[in-house]
């Protein structure tokens, strides 16, 4: 079996728009959470959003490419582009080797119904354009980027809602570790543009504490009142430890357990279980003990259930074990189908630079999260093993432990 | 409107919408290989001449168009028949 490092990682998101910008808003809890007014004109119960600054490709893409990319595979594009180049992985390379891709994205809201608009108004399909379809699929993403930079290996995309990015890493790690493939480019996008959460709010998972943005996000605090939807796009470069070594490249972490289950239950109502198995069997295939987990990165996405649920959970596993706990949802809002590949990301900075970034906005304790070793603040701390949890609608669960690389 | 127009207008979305250099757009060039066209900008043409033009647009009706003389001489050809309509 071979050993799965991370050679590169790369992201857009609210908190910042490559690694460097991210984390600075991870060591200072900056939030990138605001009130869009244009939500609540359009019908929205909640208005608040985290915010990403539209990217501008002209130069970075030509026509043809950038007319197939809808809104998060941008994202994921840059998050790929800054991947690549700290993976010292250039077009040469990438064009002698088979390096594949797999992505978790669920959804592709707005070329959908831009398109539908379009063909109602005009009578004629033809007026959706040629870009529509590209971007209209749920494997928009892995198409897209595994035509602009000429990807060979493995190539699809991964839904399983707010799991999606996690399970895609997961996968990945397991392609590498059977020896499927030697390098393969991994992650997460999720849009952010104002069709695709309308019929999320529907449900009033959001929070509404709209006079005050960035406090609205607060997993795991006696006063939260729902998630913020937010987005973006994270990459992680995943590379067998022959090919890095042979390569010179280098090295941020290794991937060391990947753990699933399903719920088996209700479609949106969590569990304790579910995500108790998936946390034991990324231990277990980690070969770590429960006490070696020096940083949770927690699911925890500010909803009353939820939250409240992963925190019985995470007891159930790690009792009174000293591993710091903190949902950087705290301050990039719920990323969904990226947020499994962006926590990575978080938690591989944190492991980089020795801190635990704070939970923002833990204030107060419930009665479950008492019981938690919750960061409020940030703190210095050396991690050298780190678990991340992704939980999606459907009852989807996903674990993954990482580990600092030692020879 | 008047043919000098026409081109003009052609021209224009060919630079504003295909990004081509202005320069390569000459009359006797091969447009397809001077604007590296494929089957998917085919389908972007047609949305631009039915868009500005009022006619509609047969995908077959591309397949005698070579130069841009070829195709300027379509269009025209085309929008004076929906102007003698009108």
């Amino acid at each position: 079996m071979n050993r799965v490092v991370i050679t590169g990682y790369g992201i857009y998101s609210c908190i910042g728009k490559n690694i460097d910008a991210v984390k600075e808003s991870l060591y200072h809890g900056k939030s990138g959470i605001v009130l869009d007014a244009l939500r609540k004109e359009f019908g929205y119960r909640s208005g608040l959003t985290g915010y990403l600054e539209p990217p501008y490709l002209k130069e970075l893409l030509d026509r043809r490419s950038r007319l197939m990319l809808p809104e998060q595979g941008e994202y994921a594009y840059l998050a790929t582009l800054e991947a690549l180049k700290n993976a010292n992985l250039d077009q040469d390379y990438i064009d002698k080797h088979d390096v594949g891709i797999l992505y978790g994205n669920d959804s592709s809201a707005k070329p959908i119904i831009d398109a539908i608009d379009i063909i109602r108004e005009k009578k004629n399909t033809m007026f959706a354009g040629s870009g529509s379809v590209f971007q209209s699929l749920n494997s928009t993403v892995t198409m897209n980027l595994a035509t602009i930079f000429r990807l060979k290996g493995v190539n699809f995309t991964l839904s399983a809602a707010c799991a999606s990015g996690s399970h895609a890493i997961g996968l990945g790690y397991h392609f590498i570790k059977t020896g499927l493939q030697d390098c393969i480019v991994c992650g997460g996008a999720q849009e952010t543009n104002i069709y695709s959460m309308g019929n999320f709010d529907a449900l009033s998972a959001f929070s509404i504490r709209e006079d005050e943005p960035t406090k609205a996000s607060r997993p795991f605090d006696r006063d939260r009142d729902g998630l913020v939807p937010s987005g973006g796009g994270a990459t992680v470069i995943l590379e067998s430890l022959e090919s890095a070594l042979k390569r010179g490249a280098p090295i941020y972490g290794e991937v060391i357990g990947y753990g699933f289950s399903s719920n088996g239950g209700h479609i949106s109502n969590p569990t304790v279980d579910g995500p108790v198995k998936a946390i034991h069997m990324s231990l277990k295939d980690a070969n770590v003990q429960a006490n070696e987990i020096d940083y949770i990165n927690a699911h925890a996405t500010s909803t009353p259930v939820g939250d409240a649920s992963e925190a019985q959970a995470l007891h159930t596993v790690f009792g009174d074990t000293n591993a710091h706990i903190s949902s950087t949802k705290s301050m990039t809002g719920h990323e969904c189908w990226m947020a499994g590949a962006s926590e990575i990301i978080y938690s591989l900075i944190m492991m980089r630079d020795g801190f635990v970034a704070p939970n923002i906005n833990f204030e107060n304790p419930d009665e479950y999260s008492a019981k938690l070793n919750i960061a409020d603040k940030k703190i210095d701390k050396k991690i050298d093993v780190f678990l991340s949890n992704s939980f999606g609608f459907g009852g989807t669960n996903s674990a993954l432990v990482v580990k600092k690389y030692k020879d | 409107m008047e043919n000098e127009e026409i081109i003009a207008k052609i021209n224009n979305f060919f630079v504003e919408d295909f990004e081509a250099d202005e320069t390569s757009i000459v009359p006797e060039a091969n447009m397809r290989k001077t604007l590296d066209l494929d089957s998917l900008d085919f389908v972007d043409l047609v949305v631009v001449i039915e868009s500005n033009f009022g006619f509609k647009v047969k995908p077959e009706d591309f397949t005698n168009i070579v130069s841009f003389q070829d195709f300027y001489d379509y269009v025209i050809a085309n929008s004076k028949q929906v102007e003698n309509q009108a």
